[in-house]
């Protein structure tokens, strides 16, 4: 077994009994790189000199026999919509081709402080709108499950990095389902923390009020150690909340004693592939041999979820990237004057999928239409919310599937978007309710394709949502599978 | 046919703190260009704003003062539009729930007191700044996320004089609370005005224009003359006035439509996502109340009361906090009200308008000043070379006994040596003294100059004048 293919916590265990180096570490993470990325294209943006440098450093301080953090000298790769100082942050957009951040974002710089050895920036959607790593700028990424298919997206890059043993783990960015839906898709562990659990500083922003950074890893340790280092206040971001950080890594026990799981029956209805559905009811039947207790229930506003999203997403939206005008950094286009200048800038600089949701976002909160579209998905955002306060009166945690369908085939949907929206439909009530949810591999299709499991739970339950997920991973082998690439 | 002006104000006031509204850089004026930014204030991708607390403080300060009702519960939005001295290309204001609102502020227009109504006070950040060369434009950022304030009137001016007392009144308010210096030359004060015309004691509006580009408090009130009449002449010959934005153009003195292309905005105003809504608490609002100091007005009547002051001496004593302070500092060292605001208003006043300096800057401390008036009082010194003095003290600063010492400044009270010397200006002004004899008082004056030029100004007047008459 390579290097590589160890999870984070293996190899924190191997550093500090002084079996192997972080060098040796990450080498072998590079060699895997550069042997697959030529097919799967998870990476925008390598940076291997830092990375090597890095892992340099970490193993001095192991010879000096100094207490390392369970994240020193363990790759990571970020995706590439968050801001790493000195080195490109393209966001998968032409835009910002050559755009290098002075800054760190928070998260980088915890992840620094602890440690961490970046490998590299990994592809996306364009600014993270799709479901299926196919908009980048930077060409599209393949599912290591099988080359013709998606990854999902728009954490595209870095699910199948992680799958593909081309990092041990990556940073992914959820607006309406983009760690999960790729995580389902690649086999992997995906959080979406609750909102305001990680500050946002340095996440270049798609839909503020749904964005959330959060931990793709091989299994649930992993996410959590993740999830312990790049959490908690951050007073460069208003909207993080300032609460204790519990250790999450105490989570990691079999236990589901007592535990009451709601199956919302509308995440079970048309459209729903058959395996998939399978897959996940087989979940839950394990998860009652193993102590829980499982009840159907009902999120009634589920059917105006995605109308509510894709107006609260992309309103956001078309604010949030109208600051790529060409005048201070990035992209510019021919300029005869500065009206033109704004113009080819952005009709050349974004792609089709971000010019149509900065269209439809402008659209929405234009005046005489801004009550009838905005003003009412924000309503009705409202009542998502109070869908899932009532639920969680009464269970512990919702599951449903992560994602409709297995991975779909490359262009299979690209050109259909209204098809390719479907594809968050479980995951998009999350974002809007600001609540945590995870993606565990739960089974493979007929052609073998990964199929997710989708833990839901209440603000700040990520504890028990990784308690669930623990035990279910502990009686299952599914995170143990790896693609033949 | 009878019309009269409907006006309202729209007052922005930048807030005097050290840093900017959502980031830590510093607000100095006259820096050099794109020195005082950051990726914040420059609106890099992923960055965040912070709300600076003391910006928040000193609006509700100025609300407080403003006699506007502050809201427990307001939030920021984002208005959007594309302009390259916008860098996230939406500027960050209040909108739907501003900070305050519902105030008023008092103004006198023809000898009567009208209370002018405050319709809503909030927080926004400025925008940058362009510079048209001939190579191309330049933009400086330093300005990017200054926190201003803004204070819109109610359309409740009836002339271009009201809206230059209200003005007045909000700038002498704003200055007393030290959270602005309300220098409209620097910008820190801007002021666009909407103005209408209708026939008099209508009930309904007219169309209304909104008039910019106005750099002085003067210009403000030329420009809305202009427009008024401009307005007024249009209805008179029957024709209608046109709703747009208009630019005051100070060389030409008159307003030129601006293309309307220009103004066709939709803002498309929505709640900022990246801030918190801000929750202001009675408690808070009472902390802050505390800081609030006695107004301009109350102060004013204060002086007239407390000082016997005339009404003109309290007005400019109490137009600026800072002289105020330095009055009733010197009012508490030296119990004689008029006294003091004499020599204010007369010398110092004089001294500060000479060298185009404020009160905060003068070197004559008030102590001095007191001592100063002491020797006056003592017959040390004549209230003559008093007024020689106070310019010393100006330019140096120094204690005035100090001066007198140095100066030999000395008033000659000793009355052989004063006899001595008008003995000689008796002999050697025999035509005068003839003339004073036969009846001619007048010349009196000119025997008393005479010794005091001999003894250089030292010699006690009183004295003079008692010696003289006894001995011709």
């Amino acid at each position: 077994m390579e290097l590589c293919e160890y999870t984070c916590w293996q190899l924190h265990d191997m550093l500090k009994r002084k079996e192997v180096s972080s060098r040796e570490i990450t080498e072998s993470v590079i060699k895997r790189i550069e042997e697959v990325d030529e097919r799967t294209n998870c990476y925008i943006t390598k940076t291997f000199d830092v990375a090597l440098q890095k892992s340099h450093q970490v193993d001095d301080k192991i010879r000096r026999g100094e207490e390392i953090h369970p994240l020193s000298g363990i790759p990571i790769a970020i995706k590439d919509n968050i801001c790493t100082e000195g080195v490109r942050t393209t966001c998968g957009s032409r835009i910002l081709l050559n755009f290098i951040p002075p800054y760190d974002a928070t998260v980088v710089k915890r992840l620094k402080e602890k440690g961490a050895v970046f490998i590299g920036k990994t592809n996306m959607d364009e600014f993270a709108m799709g479901s299926s790593t196919e908009t980048s700028y930077f060409g599209i990424t393949r599912n290591p499950w099988n080359l013709e298919t998606v990854p999902g997206g728009s954490s595209g890059g870095s699910a199948a990095a992680v799958a593909a043993d081309q990092t041990i783990l990556a940073l992914g960015s959820d607006t309406g389902g983009s760690i999960r839906q790729p995580a389902s898709m690649c086999g992997v562990i995906g959080l979406k923390p609750t909102y305001g659990r990680i500050s946002r500083f340095g996440l270049i922003a798609y839909a503020s009020s749904l964005d959330q950074i959060g931990p793709i890893t091989k299994d649930v340790r992993d996410c959590t150690l993740l999830l312990n280092a790049i959490s908690g206040y951050d007073e460069q971001d208003s909207t993080s909340v300032n609460r204790e950080v519990p250790d999450y890594t105490k989570s990691l026990v079999e236990d589901l004693k007592g535990i009451k799981i709601g199956i919302p029956t509308e995440y079970f209805g048309k459209g729903l592939d058959k395996e998939v559905e399978e897959g996940v009811l087989d979940g839950v039947k394990l998860l009652c041999s193993l102590g829980a207790e499982a009840e159907e229930t009902h999120l009634p506003h589920t059917d105006y979820a995605i109308a509510s999203y894709y107006l609260i997403a992309t309103s956001e939206a078309s604010s949030n990237l109208a600051r790529y005008d060409g005048v201070g950094y990035g992209y510019r286009g021919a300029e005869e004057d500065l009206i033109d200048m704004y113009k080819h800038t952005r009709s050349s600089g974004f792609g089709a999928e971000v010019k149509r949701r900065i269209m439809l976002g402008t659209y929405s909160l234009s005046s005489g239409y801004y009550d009838a579209y905005y003003l009412k998905a924000l309503k009705v955002r409202t009542l998502i919310k109070q869908d899932f306060e009532e639920a969680f009166k009464k269970f512990d945690c919702l599951i449903t599937p992560t994602s409709p369908t297995p991975a779909f085939y490359i262009g299979e949907k690209i050109d259909d978007p209204l098809t390719m929206y479907l594809q968050d439909i479980y995951t998009i009530s999350t974002n809007l309710a600001g609540i945590p949810g995870i993606s565990i591999p739960c089974g493979f299709s007929h052609d073998g394709l990964p199929i997710g499991l989708q833990i839901l739970g209440p603000i700040f339950g990520e504890e028990k949502l990784l308690q669930i997920a623990y035990t279910f991973e502990q009686n299952t082998d599914y995170h143990q599978q790896k693609p033949k690439i | 046919m009878d019309y009269e002006p409907v006006i309202g104000l729209e007052v922005h006031v930048q807030l005097a703190t050290k840093t900017k509204l959502f980031c830590g850089c510093r607000t100095t004026f006259g820096a050099p260009p794109n020195s005082q930014t950051c990726p914040v204030c420059l609106g890099f991708p992923g960055v965040l704003p912070v709300l600076n607390k003391e910006v928040v403080e000193l609006a509700i300060l100025s609300a407080i003062a403003l006699n506007c009702t502050i809201n427990p519960y307001s939030r920021f939005s984002r208005k959007n539009y594309f302009y390259p001295d916008l860098p996230k290309a939406y500027q960050i204001s209040q909108y739907d729930l501003p900070l305050a609102k519902d105030g008023w502020v008092e103004i006198s227009s023809g000898g009567k007191i009208r209370k002018i109504g405050i319709i809503r006070v909030h927080l926004e950040e400025d925008a940058g700044k362009l510079i048209h060369e001939d190579s191309g434009s330049l933009v400086d950022y330093n300005r990017c996320g200054i926190p201003l304030i803004e204070i819109v009137s109610s359309p409740m001016l009836r002339s271009s004089q009201e809206a230059y007392e209200y003005l007045n009144a909000l700038k002498d308010i704003l200055r007393y609370l030290r959270v602005s210096d309300c220098n409209m030359e620097e910008g820190s004060l801007r002021c666009d005005a909407n103005v209408s015309v209708r026939e008099k004691d209508a009930e309904g509006f007219g169309t209304k224009t909104e008039v910019k580009n106005m750099n002085s408090f003067k210009a403000v009130k030329q420009a809305l003359d202009y427009e008024i009449s401009r307005q007024i002449d249009l209805l008179e010959k029957g024709r209608r006035v046109l709703q747009e934005t208009r630019l005051w153009d100070e060389r030409e003195s008159r307003t030129h439509g601006m293309r309307t292309k220009e103004e066709a905005h939709d803002y498309r105003y929505f709640p900022e996502p990246d801030l918190v809504p801000l929750s202001i608490n009675p408690e808070w609002v009472n902390k802050i109340s505390k800081r609030l100091p006695e107004l301009p007005k109350d102060r004013m009547n204060r002086f007239l009361k407390e000082y016997g002051l005339p009404e003109y001496d309290a007005l400019v004593l109490t137009s600026s906090r800072d002289l105020a302070d330095y009055y009733e500092e010197c009012v508490r060292l030296y119990n004689q009200p008029k006294v003091i605001s004499n020599w204010i208003m007369t010398e110092l006043l004089a001294l500060l308008k000479e060298d185009g300096i404020e009160i905060t800057q003068v070197k004559i401390k008030p102590e001095h000043l007191i001592s100063m008036l002491g020797l006056i009082d003592k017959g040390v010194i004549s209230g003559k070379i008093a007024k020689d003095i106070i310019v010393h003290m100006f330019r140096t600063g120094k204690d005035p006994s100090l001066i007198v010492e140095e100066k030999g400044l000395v008033q000659i009270t000793d009355e052989d040596e004063v006899s001595k010397v008008i003995d000689e200006v008796i002999l050697e002004n025999k035509k005068a003294v003839l003339e004073y004899k036969s009846g001619k008082t007048k010349v009196m004056g000119f025997l008393v100059g005479q010794v005091m030029k001999k003894t250089e100004g030292k010699a006690n007047p009183q004295i003079v004048n008692k010696l003289l008459r006894e001995k011709i």
